[in-house]
């Protein structure tokens, strides 16, 4: 698991607190370095790859907030999650490590039980930011990932043509209240892991994920031969993973899941939206919004997954489909021709 | 009686979360590091020195606090927030502290 094992660094003046956070972090399966004042923390953390580093304030020759400061001017080190452990008083200096962009602020003595939570929740953060460096990478050329990484998110918006996928948890408001919140979260990730892996084993990246929802685009903008095929392939391989999931989830007397996704092919608008701090990769448009009614639709429709006309002609017949004739959209002003696609196993 | 030189609940819950022998290690640790301090604190009054006063006082309150040893971590705050003084009491008051928190930290590591 990711949050076993990683390797933290310990910036401490004071010896007794050094080897005292040592020995909580190592009992919690930590690897663990230490630097005795801040100019030794910098130069490790610039010679060796840490996880994260839990910091002290008050040190002599370069202090803590010192450290930060040289942190976030550093592109190399900006993004190494920081726990500050300090004993300074006054909700000011909590506020300064914040603002200098420490993940979160620990009072001294730190008590080993919120230690750990707030170090598993730190190196959470920091694998979802290293996944979403990965999903830029994958997004762009090597060319516009580091022109990324050096000017922000301040691409545009361009026209590409591509597919769109949404999907979702049939009933999942009602399963949430019927178990458990841990069994949610269990679920969600073995359903995001079962998910993600079928649509990028397609070619499609996954760009957004809420709650039980969750987006992808195929074919932009890294180039993909067939979009919509690509799309519907992976559709069919989410429905017969489910379907594994299922056999797993009866077997533990639990109730079975189903999805539905809607898919829609065309011309988009991609770029990347949000604000420096935070940004994502993004589609809009019209092919857009028809997905998402699409998937809306396939409780309606009684089927699992939906296509529109453009994807459905460039399948060319090569899998199975069923028309279900026009279909009046909210927001549409035609009707759109709406086809079912044939599962497998049905 | 008046409060304990060191609080037992919070020393227990040290042991318990990082093991005895580590704590005793620790303790050493602390009884090496404290005497130089404590020398800190003075020379840095002689010298008009307020940061490194200031950090001298902050580390004994966060060491303080760790092990326990209330008293001792509240007269090192007192000098922390109130920074440099004038006359020696305090610090006379805090050495007299540390040297009972020392022999009560020894007792509870089996002397």
């Amino acid at each position: 698991m990711a949050e076993r094992g990683a390797r933290l660094l310990v910036t401490d003046d004071n010896k007794v607190n050094r080897l005292l956070l040592t020995r909580s972090l190592e009992l919690q399966g930590h690897r663990v370095a230490s630097a005795e004042n801040g100019r030794v923390a910098l130069e490790m953390l610039r010679a060796e790859a840490f996880d994260l580093m839990l910091l002290d304030m008050e040190m002599p020759e370069i202090d803590g907030f010192q450290v930060l400061e040289q942190m976030m001017g550093d592109a190399k080190l900006r993004d190494l999650p920081v726990i500050v452990t300090s004993s300074l008083e006054g909700v000011a200096h909590v506020v300064r490590c914040l603002e200098l962009g420490a993940d979160d602020y620990l009072h001294k003595p730190v008590n080993p039980v919120v230690l750990k939570a707030r170090i598993n929740s730190s190196l959470e953060k920091k694998r979802l930011r290293d996944q979403q460096k990965e999903l830029i990478k994958r997004f762009a050329t090597s060319e516009v990932a580091e022109d990324l990484q050096q000017s922000g998110f301040a691409l545009g918006g361009r026209r590409v043509r591509g597919t769109v996928m949404f999907s979702d948890i049939r009933g999942f408001t009602a399963l949430v209240e019927s178990q458990p919140p841990e069994e949610t979260i269990e679920l969600l990730n073995t359903y995001y892991t079962l998910m993600f892996d079928a649509i990028s084993g397609h070619g499609g990246v996954v760009n957004q994920m809420i709650g039980d929802g969750l987006m992808a685009i195929f074919g932009a903008p890294l180039p993909l031969a067939e979009p919509p095929l690509a799309a519907v392939r992976a559709a069919l391989d989410m429905v017969e993973m489910i379907d594994l999931f299922n056999l797993e989830r009866v077997a533990s007397a639990k109730a079975p899941i189903a999805i539905g996704i809607g898919i829609a092919s065309g011309e988009m608008v991609a770029g990347y939206t949000g604000t420096q701090q935070r940004a994502t990769y993004t589609c809009i448009g019209d092919t857009v919004n028809l997905a998402a009614r699409l998937e809306a639709h396939t409780k309606e429709a009684g089927r699992g997954i939906l296509v529109d006309g453009d994807t459905h002609a460039a399948l060319a017949d090569r899998v199975p489909t069923e028309p279900l004739g026009e279909v009046q959209f909210k927001g549409k002003a035609a009707t759109v021709p709406v086809f079912a696609v044939k599962l497998k196993v049905q | 009686m008046s409060e304990p030189t060191i609080d037992e609940p919070t020393f227990t819950a040290l042991q318990e979360a990082a093991g005895a022998e580590f704590v005793t290690e620790l303790v050493g640790t602390f009884l090496e590091e404290a005497p130089a301090m404590l020398a800190e604190l003075r020379n840095a009054q002689a010298a008009g020195a307020a940061d490194t006063f200031r950090r001298a006082a902050h580390s004994l309150k966060s060491n303080g606090n760790t092990f326990g040893a209330t008293r001792l971590g509240a007269l090192a705050r007192e000098l922390e927030l109130g920074g440099l003084i004038a006359d020696s009491g305090p610090l006379d008051e805090l050495e007299a502290e540390y040297q009972r928190v020392a022999a009560a930290l020894k007792e509870l590591c089996g002397g």
